[in-house]
Formats: C-alpha cells, structure tokens, sequence
C-alpha cells in the first residue's frame, strides 16, 4: 500500500514538473522575435504577393499568433478555449506545423516510437556493457583488465558522440557490411510490421546504439568500480574470503547488491545524456526519430513542432526517472517513502 | 637518505642534538595548503602532465597567429583538399634542413575529385621567421611575423587543406582561441549561477531551499543538447562573431550550474550548524560575509576541481553546436565550425584529413579529465 501511495506521488510530481517544464519550453522557442508567419507575411510583402498575405494572416489568427504571449501559452497546452474551442495538447492536439504544412502529430507520427526505440536500446547497452565490465575492473583492480577498460572508457567519454557515429558507420560497413544510414532499410519505411522489418531495424540499430551508449556507459563503468571497490574493502568481504567462500560468490552476493544502487538511482543522470546523444546522432546518421525533425523545426521557427518535440523528449526523461525513482523503492527496503526528510 | 635492501630507508646525516624533532615548526609537517596538495599532485603522473599540456596549450592561444604559417580565412584557390604535406631533412642523402617538395594539383575528372603529385626532384626550404599576411598577437598587437611559411611556389599544408584550400594546420591552432576559451567562460557563469543559488538555498534553507531545489531537478532532468539547440536558434542571425560566441558560452553554463549548486547546498546545510559560523553570526556578520568568508573558502577548492571536469562536457557541446550549423558560424573558426566540413562519409573516406580536429578535441577533453581527477585526488593532502 505504501508503495502504491509513493508511485501516486511520485506521478503527480512528474506531471507538476513537466508543468513547469511546458512553460519553460514555449519561453524558450518564444525567444527568437517575430515567428514563422509574420516573418512569412514580411517576406510575401517585401516581393508583393497580396494574395498569400491574406492567408497567413488567417492562419494567424486560427492559430491564435496574434494574441498576447500567455494567452498562447494557455491555448497551446490546452487550458483556455483557443479559435477552434479548447483544443491544445492535453485535448491531444499537437499543433500545425507551417513548414510541412500538415498537424505536428503527422509530421512525427512514427519518429516517436523510434527514438523511444533507439533509447531503449542505448540504455540496455549501457546496462549490459557497465555491468560486467565495472565487476572486472574492480575485482581486477590495477591489473591491465582494469587499465584497459578505463583507456577505453575514457576514450568513449572524450570523443564527441557525432564524429564516433560517422567513423563507426564507415568502417562498420567497410568491414562488417553494416547498413548507412537511416534506421530501416528504404522499402520497408511506411510499410505495416513484418519479422523482415523488425530484423532490418534490428541491424541499423547496431551503430546508433553503440555510438548514444558509449559515453554513459564509461561513466557507469567507473561509477560501478568505484562502489564496488569501496565495498570490497570491507571488513565483511574479508570475513567472507577468509571463511572460504569462492570468488565468484563473493563479488555477487554481498557487494554487488550493495554497489548496486547508484546504478538504478543513476538513471535519472544517464537519460538526459543518452536523449541529448540520440538527437545528436540522429541527425548525423539520419535517422528517423525526431531528432531532425527538431533541428529543421528550430532553425525555420515553426514553433508548435519544436514546442511539440522538446516537450517529448522532456516527457521521456521524466519518465524514465520516475521509473527509475520507484525501481530504487523496490529494490532497496533501505529507502524510505515518501518526501525526503531534510 | 638510502634505501636498504629490505626496503627501510636510512638517514645518512649523523645524529644532532640541536634537532629536536618535536618541534611544531617543521617545515615538511606545517606546509601551507598549497603545499601539500602539489606535493601529492606532482605523484599524480597523469594529472601532471595533463595540466602541463593544457597549461601550454592556453599559453600558446596569444601566438597562435605567429605558429600558424597561414591566417584562419588565407585561400589557396590551387589546392583544395590538398593532402598533408610532410617537412624532410634530407634530399637524396644529403642534409639541406627543413624543406618540402612542391605538389601540383590535376583534376581527375573520372573520379570527379583532385590529385596531388609530388615533385621530388626539387627540394624547397622553408622560410623561417618570414614576413606574410598580418594578424594580432593577444587580438591587438598588428604583426606579419610568422614562425615559418610555405616557400615560393610552393605551399605548406601539415595536416592538408580544406574544401576552399585554407591550412587545416592553421585553422586548427586559430581554432584553439575559441574553443579553448569557450569552456572557460561557460565554466564561470556556470560557477557563479552555482554558487549563488546553492550558497542561498543551503545557508537560508527553509521556503529558498525548496525553489531552488525544485528549479535544480527540473533543470537536471531535461536533456541538455535540444534546449542547447533550442536556445541557441534564438540568436538572432546577424549578430557578429564576437556576440554569437560569448552568447553560445554563457548559453553553455546556463544549463550546467545545477550539478554545482546541488553540491555547494549540500556542503553548506553541513557547515552552517559549525560553531565558527555561530560565532560569526553572533559577532554580527552579515549573511553575505559569513559566505563569502567564512563557509566559501573551505571547499574552493573542490568546486574548482569540480569545474575542471565540467569544462570538458562545454567544448564537446560547443563542437556539437558547431557542427550541427547553431553554434559559431563562418567565417569564424573554431574546431566545431571546421568538422562542420567533415559532415559527411564522403569527407572521410576520401579526405580523411578534414576530420583532424577531432583530435584536439580528443586530447584536451582527456586532458580536462585527467586533470581533474588529479586535482579531486590530491585535494585532501591528508587522506593517504
């Protein structure tokens, strides 16, 4: 029951941080003057077409430009009837986009899942690449398992995730026959799930994953060695060793579980990094999540699809938190419910 | 002092009765902070010579324009992606110092691209200490001095030249000023915003602690490069170079300070319930002072070795900004800006040499890394 009352407060939290996090948003891509149809409208001006004035001014108004910043604001998230009744984003309407010209749900449509996909993907890597390789290099401290692993580490951590992205994708093609580019191969984007598809996205996966996961996964490594060192070096283990227990056991039953933690409660670290990472490589290796999406969207101003996008990726981290927050609950009794007592 | 086969050491000097050796004056016990936390970092090898290269690396950022052979924007129409070029010593066994051999440049109109041959029967020197196109030493002293440059007719491309036949060589070390820099200033309004908002929040607690606390998980949790991005569209497009870059700096530690205010709050909620803070609350000192005074000072010194390895995380996102055409722009260069060019397979596969500031970018973020932890670990000269 106790576990139930804190995830129902956990979820509030989230949703009153996301909150704060729309308003913070729509600030920010409020930020640049003017926005796309006013410079539009300036634009058809300057060359004389009247007739395409009209329209963008309509469009203005059907999407409430031209009211006072807050009065958008509440419009766009759905807390103040707007032109067409109350029908922003908690309604589910995302917003049109001008640069496409269709609504901003379309526009992404598919992406969604996919950078949920990539994501996912990274964090697992991360996951199954930290994990043991963290055990070996504390249980082989200062021996070249160790001195390797952190070379490697900090290799990962110092090369910048895009140039990793284009070097990997060219030699793994050169020499593995991995696939460039995009997340499917071309006949496949569009078409209705099949095993085909799942495998051909199964293979273009390999890189991106690689390339986002790479840098968190240095930074858990040592994290995992350094707790897992601290642990070791306790009297308990010592006990432990000497009443003979081997040494398998011995790093997996007591120290692990102890060193464990931060690798749960590290979530909430590891996913603004990984999300950020897989925009990044997204739009190097053109992939389709909305990453690009993002990109085109901030450097032509259409507002409501960069709104619409910082807002997902926002809503994904939060997320994963959360979850992360409620893991820690399960897996640690240590922890207590509810605030944090100062 | 000797070291004895069993691994004791040995003072060799004969025992004096002056010596009293529990006096509390001696020097190799009672050395200032400083001191100490050198003596320890200097065993920190990897730190050490870390902190020398960045050291020299930051120094040589005035001259840069004196070490590169070109200026940053120097066109050489002749010789797009030329290859590198590399200096020889000797020609046909003979030594004749410093030289290269002219390259002449064919279009290879299968390939659609350009070759270059080498012309090895002539040996060209180089020029040291020549007179070429001017630039500034430290941004304000004009000069046309340059350490050493191409010969006649021929040219001196180290690490090759780029799509429009600029020095990458060149362009690198031009690249340097703001790449380098960009991380420092990121690194100060990051430090500033911190250390306000974590000292008020820890030392005033209460209804403060709790705003700034929420506004430092908010932040935390959003992913930083899509506000990066984000913000950085808002710069309007006709700002010149100097404005677009302290903007993009100051952008960058706008969104890092939480990690550094979150550990200044904590260290203050401990230290503010130490006696000497009481005494100096009572002795009448002003919240201000009882920061800046007395709490600040006592782990200065971790906040900067904090800062070292949150410098790192800035250039990599200045790179990011660069490349992906939102952070400085052309004709201003920095080691973003330059990769910019290396944007696609293309680039790598056929001039491999365009992706060469990557490698800068390599050896400084492990630099800033190294030393860091360097500094984390000899920061406390007790602890063995």
């Amino acid at each position: 029951m106790m576990f139930i009352r804190y995830a129902i407060y956990r979820f509030i939290t989230m949703l009153l941080t996301l909150w704060v996090v729309s308003i913070l948003i729509f600030v920010i891509i409020n930020l640049p003057p003017g926005d796309y149809l006013s410079n539009q409208i300036a634009e058809l001006r300057a060359t004389g077409q009247a007739e395409g004035v009209a329209k963008a001014e309509f469009l203005r108004t059907e999407y409430a430009l031209d009211r006072p910043i807050w009065e958008q604001y509440l419009i766009w998230v759905g807390m103040a009837p707007g032109p067409q009744g109350w029908y922003g984003m908690i309604q589910g309407n995302f917003g049109w986009s001008f640069e496409f010209d269709r609504p901003v749900s379309e526009v992404v449509g598919d992406a969604l899942w996919l950078t949920v996909l990539v994501n996912l993907a990274a964090v697992l890597f991360v996951y199954m690449v930290a994990l043991p390789l963290g055990v070996i290099a504390a249980a082989k401290s200062e021996t070249w398992v160790d001195y390797t692993a952190a070379f490697v580490g900090y290799l990962g951590l110092a090369t910048p995730n895009f140039l990793l992205a284009l070097m990997l994708f060219y030699y793994g093609n050169k020499y593995f026959d991995l696939p460039i580019g995009g997340l499917m191969a071309p006949e496949f984007e569009g078409a209705p799930m099949s095993w085909e598809k799942v495998k051909s996205i199964l293979v273009h996966l390999i890189v991106p994953t690689f390339v986002i996961g790479t840098s968190g996964a240095a930074a858990m490594m040592q994290r995992l060695r350094a707790n897992m060192l601290d642990e070791l070096s306790k009297p308990y283990v010592e006990t432990a060793r000497a009443k003979g227990l081997g040494p398998s056991k011995l790093l997996a039953k007591y120290p692990l579980r102890m060193a464990f933690n931060p690798f749960v409660a590290d979530i909430g670290n590891l996913l603004p990094a990984m999300v950020s990472g897989s925009v990044l490589v997204s739009v190097v290796l053109g992939l389709q999540t909305i990453g690009p999406s993002l990109l085109t969207a901030l450097k032509s101003q259409d507002q409501f699809l960069a709104g619409f996008v910082l807002m997902f990726v926002a809503l994904l981290t939060l997320i994963g938190t959360m979850i992360s927050d409620l893991l820690l609950v399960l897996l640690d009794p240590r922890i207590r419910y509810g605030a944090r007592g100062g | 002092m000797r070291k004895l086969p069993d691994g004791r050491y040995v003072d060799e000097t004969p025992w004096s009765d002056d010596q009293d050796l529990s006096a509390l004056e001696r020097s190799d016990m009672d050395a200032p902070n400083w001191v100490l936390v050198w003596r320890k970092f200097k065993r920190h090898k990897l730190g050490l010579i870390s902190g020398i290269f960045l050291l020299l690396s930051y120094l040589m950022l005035p001259f840069a324009g004196f070490i590169a052979p070109y200026t940053p924007n120097e066109r050489s129409a002749e010789y797009l992606y030329s290859p590198p070029q590399s200096i020889n010593l000797w020609h046909e066994g003979s030594f004749i110092g410093p030289f290269v051999y002219p390259t002449e440049a064919t279009a290879d109109l299968v390939n659609y691209r350009w070759t270059y041959e080498t012309d090895t029967s002539q040996p060209m020197p180089l020029k040291f200490f020549c007179e070429s196109d001017s630039y500034n030493i430290f941004g304000v002293i004009p000069s046309n001095t340059h350490l050493f440059c191409a010969p006649e007719g021929a040219t001196v491309f180290l690490w090759g030249s780029d799509r429009l036949g600029r020095d990458v060589f060149s362009r690198i070390l031009y690249g340097a000023q703001l790449s380098l820099t960009v991380g420092l200033i990121g690194i100060t309004v990051s430090f500033a915003l911190g250390i306000f908002f974590g000292s008020i929040a820890g030392y005033f607690g209460g209804k403060t602690d709790w705003l700034i606390n929420r506004v430092i998980e908010i932040l935390r949790s959003l992913p930083e490069l899509p506000l990066w991005l984000a913000l950085s569209a808002a710069v309007p497009s006709n700002w010149g170079p100097v404005a677009v870059f302290f903007i993009i700096s100051i952008i960058l530690g706008i969104l890092d300070w939480p990690g550094l205010a979150r550990a200044v709050r904590s260290k203050f909620l401990s230290l503010r319930e130490e006696e000497y803070v009481r005494a100096a609350e009572m002795m009448g000192a002003k919240p201000g002072r009882v920061i800046r005074r007395h709490l600040l000072p006592n782990f200065m010194s971790h906040l900067i070795a904090s800062a070292t390895l949150s410098i790192p995380a800035m250039i990599l996102g200045e790179t990011a900004l660069s490349f992906l055409g939102l952070g400085l722009r052309a004709p201003a260069v920095s080691w973003g800006v330059m990769l910019n060019d290396a944007q696609n397979l293309a680039s790598i596969e056929i001039y491999p040499w365009t992706a060469i500031p990557m490698l800068p970018i390599i050896f400084v973020v492990l630099a800033f890394n190294f030393l860091g932890d360097g500094l984390r670990a000899s920061l406390d000269p007790y602890k063995s």
